[in-house]
């Protein structure tokens, strides 16, 4: 089967964007539109005139991409050709969380069925790192730099599943590239189920948060092992699934290996930061019963 | 074969400007409807509604969609689809749309909209004036103007037909004035169902969203490519001129119904004075055209239908044989002190073996009345112009100085 993410595309070694498109199609299959906002992967898979795309791929602007999606899909279903083609939506956290949250929260409300896939790599990558709505606590990015007197973005993550599911989703979940088999199950499940359905998939940048490319599904792969990204799928509202995780790594096994969070071990007082991170863990061990 | 077009006034019924418009829209069989409601433009989304509801539209879906910038950014998905897709707006709601104007045009989404022209905001100002659809006029649609109700009505079926043309594909602004059409009831003859669908052709773009035939829409374009891209939109526009004409005659032929082109004349040909407009408020004109006439005055009427492509060359033919020019603006290009018939106008003409003196009035801002006697004074003034040349070039009208 030839890849419908075609190779060559401009993406840095590493790219978690790639990968999480990658195994978006894989689950998807060919008989899908995607529709996806302004960010790295527009830019980097489809410089005119060259397309990485071997399914049809729609980008129209940063804050429109669910609103987009559903026109592709009242527009399926207006001509009678809706039913096997699935309609993905595939952003990035800023296009999903901050300038796009009118867009997505209207389009669940309204009912369309189609997946929205956030990629979320925890700021404004495509842009030089910039702090989103999704940038962690503590992380120092170009626009909430650690320094003298700060310790980086001070505001948790928000929440952007239980507000998928607050719109009455009948499929949430959260997974993780550094997960393969679980993100292309999950993507899987997601457009099988009728209605709006949400998939957040936690994605490092190599580039933003400051790792070797060659680190990518390790880093992935420690943040949910340290709880700090916990893997659950949420049927109706209802918490069906979580991953369980039975002897959690500490934070800091984490923390340490990327740049954005070094100011925690060099600057006096980053060891309570760090507590305080370790505490956002604890939490979501108990709230999912990770353990 | 044209009709006989003689039992036509039978078939007039009294509706609301809103209504004949949506009449059209739903005749015109759009797949993809998306909208928001704001005053002045409700009553178009209403009626659609209950088209809907009523099953009378089929193989349609109608979007409640939660802003104005998805009602425009849906239909970049819609019509990306291969749908025939509608919306209509006006004012704040046009002006929150701005960003995915452009989005529509640069694509080549033959998407229609309606816009009832409102002042905008501050002051907050629900009434009449073009402020809103003048200030898109960079973005990249075709803007065209009704005069009246069944013009807006008509318009509406020439509007996917222009925009819809393979040399063409490039969305349209189907403009007409806030209350002063929507909400007025007037006799009109409602779009003939069968005729419509012998004056527009299913859509069928070369080009959609297809997984049996994967395409790219929306690329990334570097300065190696943009430039291309722009110069493309702009032949597009250029050949929009033609084919604006041709959706006009084309719904003569079939509907017997003509309200020009890209522009249309009255009482031009011998006129030392020309007044031009966009709009209802060439209605009033027509009556001041008449009225002073039977004075004696030489004065004439030009009525710019497409405010994008702009018709210069058809413009400068209407006018070259005057003695001086007036153009009517409602609105303004605030730090110029001019509207934009004005300066496009008076623009078109530079470099031209046309000198003519042309005069600017900004008019009727905020659904400020435009009485006749308005017009007459602003005759007045351009006779002055014949006698001893331009004292102010382009000026406000019906100032109330004790507001100042």
């Amino acid at each position: 089967m030839k890849p419908l993410l075609q190779a060559g595309h401009r993406g840095c070694a590493g790219c978690c964007d790639a990968i999480a498109a990658k195994f978006t199609l894989m689950a998807a299959g060919e008989d899908c539109i995607v529709v996806s906002p302004t960010g790295c992967l527009e830019v980097m898979t489809t410089p005119y005139p060259e397309s990485s795309w071997n399914v049809p791929f729609i980008h129209s602007l940063f804050e429109n991409n669910a609103a987009v999606a559903s026109g592709v899909e009242a527009a399926l279903k207006a001509k009678g050709e809706f039913g096997k083609t699935k309609i993905i939506a595939m952003g990035g956290d800023g296009a999903t969380l901050d300038i796009g949250m009118r867009s997505i929260s209207g389009a669940f409300e309204r009912g369309h069925d189609f997946t929205y896939v956030c990629i979320d790599n925890e700021a404004y990558m495509n842009t030089g790192v910039q702090r989103s709505g999704a940038t962690p606590f503590a992380a120092s990015t170009t626009t909430s730099p650690a320094g003298k007197v700060s310790f980086g973005n001070i505001r948790p993550k928000k929440n952007m599943p239980a507000i998928m599911v607050a719109h009455g989703s009948p499929y949430v979940t959260t997974t993780s590239i550094g997960y393969p088999k679980d993100m292309i199950r999950k993507v899987k499940k997601a457009v099988d189920v009728e209605g709006p359905t949400y998939v957040h998939a936690h994605s490092p940048c190599t580039t933003g948060w400051g790792f070797d490319t060659s680190k990518t599904i390790e880093i992935a792969k420690l943040a949910v092992e340290t709880c700090l990204w916990p893997l659950y799928e949420m049927e109706d509202g209802e918490l069906t699934k979580a991953k369980k995780i039975k002897n959690p790594k500490p934070v800091e096994d984490y923390l340490k290996m990327q740049r954005r969070f070094k100011h925690l071990f060099t600057m006096e007082g980053g060891d309570e930061m760090i507590k305080k991170i370790q505490a956002l863990a604890d939490a979501n061990i108990e709230k999912f019963g990770l353990q | 074969m044209k009709r006989n077009f003689e039992d036509d006034k039978e078939k007039m019924v009294v509706v609301e400007g809103s209504y004949a418009v949506a009449d059209a829209v739903k005749v015109c069989r759009p797949n993809v409807i998306s909208a928001y409601p704001i005053t002045p433009q409700t009553h178009i989304v209403e009626d659609l509604s209950q088209f809907i509801a009523d099953g009378e539209i089929p193989n349609c879906e109608y979007l409640n969609v939660e802003s104005e910038f998805s009602a425009i950014s849906a239909l970049v998905g819609s019509s990306a689809a291969g749908a025939r897709s509608y919306s209509a707006t006006t004012s704040q709601g046009l002006e929150l749309m701005h960003e995915v104007l452009f989005n529509v045009a640069g694509m080549r989404l033959p998407v229609v909209m309606t816009v009832v022209n409102r002042a905008v905001s501050a002051p907050i100002n629900i009434w009449n004036d073009q402020q809103d659809s003048i200030s898109q006029r960079d973005t990249g649609w075709i803007q065209l103007h009704a005069e009246d109700t069944q013009e807006a009505a008509d318009m509406t079926a020439q509007a996917f037909k222009i925009a819809e043309d393979p040399d063409v594909m490039l969305p349209v602004l189907a403009c007409m004035d806030g209350f002063i059409l929507s909400h007025v009831y007037e006799p009109v003859i409602l779009l003939d169902e069968d005729l419509v669908a012998e004056y527009l052709p299913p859509f069928e773009p070369k080009f959609k969203l297809d997984p049996k035939n994967p395409k790219t829409f929306g690329a990334f374009a570097d300065p190696h490519s943009y430039t291309e891209f722009r110069y493309l939109q702009q032949q597009a526009m250029n050949k929009a001129l033609k084919t604006i004409e041709d959706a006009a005659d084309e719904f003569y032929d079939l509907f017997g119904r003509h309200y020009g082109g890209l522009i249309d004349t009255y009482q031009t040909e011998d006129a030392d004075i020309i007044l031009m407009a966009m709009g209802s408020i060439v209605g009033t004109i027509k009556d001041v055209v008449d009225k002073l006439r039977a004075q004696g005055v030489k004065v004439g009427l030009l009525k710019v239908r497409s405010f994008r492509p702009f018709p210069a060359e058809a413009i400068k033919n209407a006018i070259k044989g005057a003695k001086v020019v007036v153009a009517l603006d409602k609105n303004i290009s605030l730090g110029l002190n001019e509207g934009a018939l004005f300066t496009e106008t008076k623009g078109s003409l530079y470099n031209t073996n046309v000198n003519i003196p042309i005069i600017g009035f900004m008019i009727g801002h905020g659904g400020r009345d435009i009485p006749m006697s308005t017009m007459e004074a602003i005759v007045d003034e351009a006779k002055k112009v014949i006698d001893s040349g331009i004292t102010v070039e382009s000026q406000f009208t019906d100032l109330k100085e004790e507001l100042l």
